[in-house]
């Protein structure tokens, strides 16, 4: 039972982490981000060698733990960042189509690019190999991973709304998320709103890479995707730019993939993802608007 | 002293051309209203002089320097706030909140938290009922505290001017009374600049200054606003919109 618990926070901590990034960019620019899984991708592959063996050279990937987390964190922010000034800054005034088509493209460009350098072979590293053993609490044996996983994700959350309401930068964020062009109109700096969301949620795919590498001890180009097609559902179900729905839905979703894999028919099993989605579509029947109503659209009295 | 020097300003949407080239000089501590009945272009006029809109010819100078094309924050950063229209509260940020945004832009200079404590005491002197509900949601507020607010939020950032955009707009007469009131108070207190849009000439001529008429995108009255106001010319002027 408590093993069904932490599978589903743990699982729940990676798809809010994920959609907290998505929601983050969202929230400043009206950009669904779909590059963000392959920013994800390219924080792992960042640790490695450039190569094609199926054996990865590591690089980076020995630090020592102090030195690798923020070494990830940093690569996470920093292409995440990049991405804003070579690309998205230029589709700033564009339609929300137009810039997510831009992103879409981007993610493919950030793939291709893994790909030339290190094929598509996925690729056993072992980071961290400490975190892997299990450790015992209350007669349950968990990975300690898992553990910390939840861990890390509640301290980031609990960061992160600190930061933003506590901070100078995080009251910006937030008028600018609300609306971008009065806070403008109030001196607030368009530039460093957008490029400060860019950072925080390039870092966040970067503790996902993180925390995703360590668990299977390998790196996939693929990788990203697979958590981001749940962390955009969670945005969506979260209400689009809402950060807390986000989180909240992140976590519903995990929580719902783990208890339907344990209470499905063993012949069902298989289609778990089926019934996932179809919850999910019943979720949006009821409440199109998102289990939390974004506030970012402009209210008139 | 000019302030603000509009030169042949226009602004286009498309194939639109809502500001057609207005000229306007703005003397230091002089009151402006800018009147004209609903489409003359005066929000746009606005939104260009604040850099929100882009202006499609003609040039904007602030304080001697040239704005034309600059980025809102730039130009709210040397002193020109902006209430725009629908006065756009920030609805999920407290009251207080709204207004430490207004005070932003100066967190960089020194004594900067004395003077936002000072300035917030200000503000709350004269809106009291910020005050009292300083802590909750700015989008629980009835519209005319709304109005305060973001007159309040336009102050904290010492603004040399303020332009305001339809203040009256949905607002009970008594509580556009109450806006008005504090608003010239404020002015006479600080020797503001004000620049004030509204669509009829009645509270330009309640508050005298001076008073430009906006009609089609162009300037067609310019003068006293007790003058104009009940002349014969600012009626027809401003019906003569009515006729084609
Ligand atoms: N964002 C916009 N896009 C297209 N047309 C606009 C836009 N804003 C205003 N207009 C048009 O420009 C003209 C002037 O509008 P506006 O500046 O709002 O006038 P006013 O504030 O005097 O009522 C109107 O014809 C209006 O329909
Ligand atoms: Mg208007």
């Amino acid at each position: 039972m408590l093993q069904i618990v932490f599978d589903a926070l743990s699982l729940g901590s990676l798809y809010a982490l994920g959609a907290l990034g998505i929601a983050l960019i969202f929230g400043v620019m009206r950009l669904v981000n779909f590059a963000h899984g392959d920013v994800i991708a390219f924080s792992i592959f960042a640790l490695l060698w450039p190569s094609t063996d199926a054996m990865a050279i590591v690089f980076a990937g020995n630090l020592p733990w102090f030195l690798l987390i923020p070494f990830v964190l940093a690569v996470g922010a920093g292409l995440s960042v990049l991405c804003e000034i070579v690309v998205f800054r230029r589709f700033r005034n564009t339609n929300p189509a137009t810039m997510m088509i831009a992103s879409f493209a981007l993610g493919f460009v950030i793939r291709y690019f893994l790909l030339m350098l290190y094929s598509s072979r996925p690729k056993s590293i072992s980071l961290l190999p400490i975190l892997s053993q299990p450790v015992e609490i209350l007669g349950a044996r968990l990975p300690l991973l898992q553990l910390i996983t939840i861990i890390v994700t509640i301290a980031i959350l609990f960061g992160l709304v600190i930061f933003l309401r506590r901070t100078r930068f995080g009251l910006e964020m937030r008028a600018a998320a609300e609306n971008f062009s009065m806070a403008r109109m109030l001196g607030v700096r368009a530039n460093r709103v957008i490029m400060g969301a860019f950072a925080l949620s390039g870092a966040l795919a970067g503790a996902i890479a993180l925390i995703f590498g360590i668990q299977t001890g390998t790196a996939d180009i693929q990788m990203g995707a697979a958590v981001m097609l749940m962390a955009f559902i969670s945005t969506v179900i979260g209400g689009l730019g809402s950060l807390a729905g986000a989180v909240l839905a992140g976590f519903l979703l995990g929580a719902a993939s783990v208890v339907m894999q344990v209470i499905l028919p063993v012949d069902a099993r298989p289609f778990r993802d089926a019934f996932v989605y179809g919850a999910v579509i019943l979720v949006l029947l009821f409440r199109p608007q998102g289990l939390i109503a974004a506030r970012g659209t402009k209210e008139r009295v | 002293m000019t302030l603000l020097n509009l030169v042949d300003v226009s602004v286009r949407y498309g194939r639109l051309t809502a500001v057609r080239g207005v000229s306007i000089n703005l003397k230091e501590g002089e009151v402006l209203f800018i009147t004209g009945p609903n489409g003359a272009g005066k929000s746009s006029l606005l939104r260009a002089i604040a850099g929100v809109t882009p202006t499609a010819g003609g040039h904007v100078e602030f304080d001697g320097a040239e704005i034309t094309g600059r980025t809102p924050e730039d130009i709210a950063r040397l002193g020109f706030s902006m209430v725009p229209e629908g006065r756009e509260v920030f609805g999920s940020l407290t009251i207080e909140e709204n207004l430490m945004v207004g005070a932003g832009m100066h967190s960089r200079t020194p004594g900067w938290k004395g003077q936002t404590a000072a300035d917030l005491d200000s503000v709350y002197n004269t809106f009291p009922i910020l005050k009292e509900r300083r802590n909750q949601q700015a989008g629980l507020l009835s519209g005319g505290q709304q109005q305060m607010l973001v007159i309040g939020r336009a102050l904290m950032a010492r603004p040399r001017l303020i332009a305001i955009d339809e203040p009256s707009l949905g607002l009970a007469p008594n509580i556009t009374d109450q806006v008005y009131e504090r608003l010239i108070a404020l002015q006479a207190e600080r020797s503001l600049t004000l620049l004030i849009v509204e669509q009829s000439s009645t509270r330009a001529v309640m508050v005298g200054g001076r008073m430009i008429l906006m009609r089609s995108g162009q300037v067609v009255l310019d003068g006293d606003a007790r003058e104009l106001g009940n002349s014969e010319a600012m009626q027809a002027a401003y019906f003569g919109y009515e006729d084609h």
